[in-house]
């Protein structure tokens, strides 16, 4: 790891302030992916602000239906929740399989949908549920903010305080794990909503996290598991690598969203 | 409770892993110490057409950076291969040049062609990176059988179309026209897949230089710090032997990878004598991906041919062994000797070929990975024989009975000679365990569940304790491969045994232990087992290939007998009897039929004191012994896999794991099982899991855990492990060995039961669910065209 500055931020403003003052800053919240990538020497960022001790961006509301999770709640908090886990337990549950203990006990959902790994499960998640995402400068549609692998909508000085859905009818995300990275090599988030199914991709995508109209279009026509199966997956969509090929992503892309189907019942 | 031979007594060196206090090669802290950093080259291929170091030399705290033709200028030899092998055409093995750093050419991503001296960690990297290298790109090779190709890129000018040797065992012309005979032949194209060794803690060194002394220290990851001194001495030129301690602590895992002597090392003590500070390098986790010797990476093609009886009349096999970018130390003994001499198998098989070819690749070096040839040679012949059993129609396991080896001693047509063991035995302990004979059962309960279930069979045999040394040295072998032990008795009676093995995990400090306490009913917490430095044991050939039981342990049984000789000797002049009748058990010496007894730290004392010794005996109780083994051990077994595949998603689930193995005496049943649950592991992330990947550019892509699968916790069953033994009749406890069987016996098993599961033998290793998957939908098409 090169040199760094480490600033722990008191609020969204101060954190903001500092970042003005850095040479080449960059916001953490939790670390889970910066850290290692920083200790490999392929990111030198001059100052480190952490985010993740602000109270004000900390904590779990579910109001009359309406999910807010603030930016620096740990996979931890949002898996262990008992609000959501009646409100939504769908989210809890793939909180609960980010990563390994100290990665859920470390990282945030803020910085997990701020990074935007293709291969992360929440942005999916936040795609299939229409969350908003909140910032310091505006609330960004799910469907708007991510831009492709590792890009978002995000302004350099923008950062999330937290994100708010309605809670669907029903919901559920199936992943199928790399087996080196336990990444998912593909992750399928399905939610019915009172307005129509919402279905997110993540990991098998080849421009990253996606909603997939196809599957949306089949499980609003009939909200089963045979329906999901029998959709067709494009494989041009997909990505191909050393793990698995475009075919058989394509594949997982169905067989995740049949058992997520399955899960949310 | 008795702590001897067959006991489950705990490990006594668990406490200090357990609880953090083991001191490896990283935790040596010497004052003033420096930190080397390696300058890699970032290409597959490239001539070096010059090094910038000013900007590095300039940096923060570097104290220097030196380069390849300092250090041969310095006179810092090449590394070289130890066994030394011989061409079918009479013509000796190219070996190509390999300097520590190198000078004009690199041939792998990794290959070290600088190195940065300074005061820290950070400030020798960052200095490292400021190294200016002017590489000229060349075109690279990664794959051993396109290297052999006329328009490959050439590697080393002593190997022309990268071609290290051409080698044969056995008789061709009687095997080819045993197969041409054949009512039935079986022809498999195998491929052995490239794995990295990933030992939990990474290669280290901490080289020190004393001036005053002219003499050098190395601390470092050694499963045979004596090897390294000798080789660092004799072949290298850093230091002399009597001017160099060569110390291996605690070390945590080698399989194989911490055998060799590599550039960092020798960087590391020729830098230390340059800048006259103590130098440390430790690897990342990169670095070892990048430049521990990987191991595997076999392309075979086989013919294995039955008569009417299903008897196998010949077995013809061609190989293709890529050996990386350089010959590492005992690379050309892998698939040489280590490999095609195991190619009969369990099986009584009159006539065997086979051929090899060792060839160059722009790739990490290749050498013995746990199993070291032999995984590869059972991997081939029970794939085969499995195939075999399905294309004949007939049982598997009754196949392999009906050509097992039935009566020993059995000489095999290639070089071995077998001297015990009790096949059918393991294979009917195995069936029983793995209710072999309701599989079926199982497989349409199972379907009933949408999974598809399968059982695959692999009966091994592996090839231990490597000798001897007359043997291994005519064949080409640089070194002996006997073993050392001196058992120090104090004038207490407690006991210290220097053993010229190694520990990196097998709990020798328990099991040697234990042989000790057997002898003369010592509690082994009196018996302290002392290894890993060249300044404490006099000499030792260091642990690997399962040969610290059967090679080490008998070194410290000769040792004893003499130990046991002398104090018998006293005390029979003590206790004024005849030497004969002097029986020593339990902590006591006594004479036999009568009352009258010593402790045993009388008679050690009485040693010491020397006030009423036999006359002419000296005094003291310490005696040496080495001990050259007349053969190999072969400790064999069968192992039965059983899976479930989910055809939704290719992915395999081991249900069951049964093994049954004959190793011979076993010392301690808890550490044995422990050695078999972690060789399994290995063999499954092997089967199931774990490749290095290159590009075309000769770029690893396997290069972090992020891309490398190891088996995890939750890839593995709980294993069934059972022992039929039959004892060695060469070595004085009758030992096998057992380090390497679970690796060598499961990846068959793994892939038999797999390919039994989807009705698809088409399947290679790591059998991830993308090509499972992939097999099926295969099948599927298959089927779906009939």
């Amino acid at each position: 790891m090169y040199e760094t500055h480490y600033h722990r931020a008191s609020s969204a403003e101060d954190a903001v302030e500092k970042m003005g003052t850095a040479d080449d800053g960059k916001y953490m919240s939790g670390g889970q992916t910066l850290i290692p990538t920083m200790k490999q020497r392929l990111a030198a960022p001059s100052d480190l602000i952490d985010l993740g001790h602000i109270d004000a961006m900390k904590g779990i509301t579910v109001d009359n239906g309406k999910v807010t999770i603030g930016a620096a709640t740990t996979h931890a908090e949002v898996a262990s929740s008992t609000e959501l886990g009646s409100a939504c337990s769908g989210i809890a549950s793939l909180a609960g399989h980010i990563g390994d203990p100290h990665v859920r006990n470390m990282g945030t959902i803020g910085g997990s949908i701020a990074n935007n790994d293709p291969a992360a499960d929440y942005p999916a998640a936040m795609l299939a549920l229409n969350a908003e995402i909140m910032t310091t400068k505006r609330t960004i549609p799910a469907d708007e903010f991510f831009t492709g692998m590792f890009e978002t909508a995000l302004e350099e000085d923008e950062i999330i305080t937290a994100i708010s859905y309605q809670a669907p009818q029903k919901c559920a995300y199936a992943k199928f794990p790399n087996p080196a990275s336990r990444y998912a090599m593909a992750g399928v988030f399905v939610a019915q909503h009172a307005d129509g199914v919402r279905v997110g991709v993540t990991g098998a995508g080849s421009d990253g996290v996606f909603r997939h109209s196809a599957m949306e279009d089949a499980l609003n026509a009939s909200w089963s598991s045979d329906a999901a199966a029998a959709c067709d997956v494009d494989e041009a969509d997909m990505l191909s690598d050393i793990h698995g090929d475009a075919a058989y992503r394509a594949n997982l892309v169905k067989v995740m969203a049949k058992r997520a189907v399955e899960a949310a019942g | 409770m008795s702590e001897g031979i067959g006991a489950r007594v705990l490990r006594k060196e668990d406490k200090r892993f357990i609880t953090g206090n083991g001191k490896y090669t990283d935790d040596v802290r010497n004052e003033g110490q420096c930190y080397a950093a390696f300058v890699r080259s970032p290409h597959a291929h490239a001539k070096v057409n010059g090094i910038n170091k000013s900007a590095a030399e300039s940096m923060e705290g570097v104290e220097a950076v030196l380069d390849g033709h300092q250090l041969t200028g310095d006179g810092i030899g090449n590394i070289i291969c130890g066994w030394a092998i011989t061409s079918k055409d009479g013509s000796p093995m190219n070996m190509g040049a390999w300097s520590a750093l190198a000078t004009e050419y690199v041939r792998y991503v990794g290959d070290a062609v600088a190195v940065v001296i300074a005061d820290s960690p950070a400030n020798a990297r960052t200095a490292a990176e400021a190294v200016d290298v002017d590489y000229e790109i060349l075109p690279a090779v990664t794959a051993a059988d396109i290297a052999m190709n006329s328009d490959s890129p050439q590697i080393h000018p002593e190997a022309p179309g990268n071609l290290i040797y051409d080698w044969e065992i056995g008789e061709k012309e009687a095997t080819e026209t045993a197969i041409a005979g054949a009512a039935y032949v079986c022809e498999m194209d195998v491929t052995n897949n490239r794995v990295a060794p990933n030992p939990m803690e990474p290669r280290s060194a901490v080289a020190s230089y004393d001036a005053s002394e002219d003499h050098y220290t190395l601390y470092t990851t050694s499963q045979n710090p004596h090897v390294a001194r000798l080789v660092l001495s004799a072949f290298y030129q850093v230091a002399p032997e009597h001017k160099l301690r060569v110390i291996a602590p605690d070390v945590g895992g080698g399989f194989g990878a911490k055998i060799y002597i590599y550039p960092e090392e020798i960087v590391c003590l020729w830098a230390s004598m340059k800048t006259k500070c103590s130098v440390k390098w430790t690897a990342d986790r990169t670095e070892a991906f990048l430049t521990d010797a990987h191991g595997r990476d076999h392309i075979s093609t086989a013919k294995m041919g039955f008569d009417a009886n299903n008897k196998i009349v010949g077995f013809q096999i061609d190989t293709i062994a890529n050996f990386g970018a350089y010959m590492s130390l005992f690379s050309s003994a892998v698939p040489t000797y280590l490999y095609a001499t195991l190619l009969s198998g369990q099986y009584d098989i009159t006539n065997i070929h086979c051929n090899v070819r060792a060839v160059y690749t722009n790739t990490t070096p290749v050498d013995a990975y746990r199993g070291a040839g032999r995984p590869e040679a059972c991997y081939l012949i029970e794939r085969m024989i499995e195939t075999a059993a399905r294309e004949l129609g007939v049982d598997p396991g009754e196949l392999r009975r009906n050509n097992f080896i039935q009566e020993f001693p059995h000489q095999t047509p290639v070089i071995m000679a077998y001297d015990a063991g009790d096949f059918a035995a393991n294979l009917d302990a195995a069936l029983a365990a793995a209710d072999y004979a309701g599989f079926e059962a199982r497989r349409s309960e199972a379907a009933s569940r949408g999974k598809l279930r399968g059982i695959g069979l692999s009966s091994y045999i592996e090839a231990c304790g490597i000798a001897p040394s007359a043997a291994v040295g005519s064949l080409g072998a640089g070194v002996g491969l006997w073993e050392s032990a001196e058992v120090r008795v104090n004038p207490v009676g407690t006991i210290e045994v220097l053993t010229g093995s190694h520990a990196h995990g097998q709990g020798h400090e328990t099991t040697f232990a234990q042989v000790v306490s057997d002898r003369f009913g010592l509690p082994t917490e009196n018996i302290q087992i002392v290894h890993g430095d060249t300044d404490k044991v006099q000499f030792g050939m260091g642990t690997y290939g399962s040969r610290s039981g059967a090679v080490g342990m008998s070194a410290i049984v000769k040792a004893l007998d003499k130990v046991e000789a002398k104090a018998k000797k006293i005390a029979a002049h003590m206790l004024e009897a005849d030497e004969g009748d002097i029986v020593i058990e339990n902590g006591e010496v006594k004479v036999a039929g009568t009352d009258k007894t010593l402790g045993w730290h009388e008679v050690c004392l009485g040693a010491y004191t020397a006030h009423n010794l036999p006359e002419g005996l000296e005094p003291g109780l310490k005696e040496g012994a080495f001990y050259d083994p007349a053969n190999f051990t072969f400790p064999a077994g069968t192992y039965i896999c059983e899976v479930e595949v989910d055809p939704d998603t290719g992915t395999t689930e081991i249900v069951q794991f049964v093994a049954s193995d004959d190793f011979g005496t076993i010392i301690n049943p808890m550490i044995v099982e422990g050695q078999v649950h972690g060789g399994i592991a290995q063999g499954v992330g092997q089967a199931l899991l774990e490749q290095a990947v290159y590009d075309d550019n000769g770029q690893l892509l396997t290069g972090s855990y992020m891309d490398y699968a190891m088996p995890r916790a939750d890839d593995l069953p709980s294993y069934k492990v059972s022992h039929e033994s039959t004892i060695c009749p060469n070595n004085p406890l009758g030992i096998k060995g057992c380090g390497e069987a679970g690796a060598i016996g499961s990846p068959p098993a793994v892939i038999n039961a797999i390919t039994n599961a989807i009705g698809n033998n088409d399947l290679s290793m790591p059998a991830t669910p993308a090509k499972v998957w992939a097999a099926i939908q295969a099948t599927s098409l298959k089927e779906a065209a009939e």
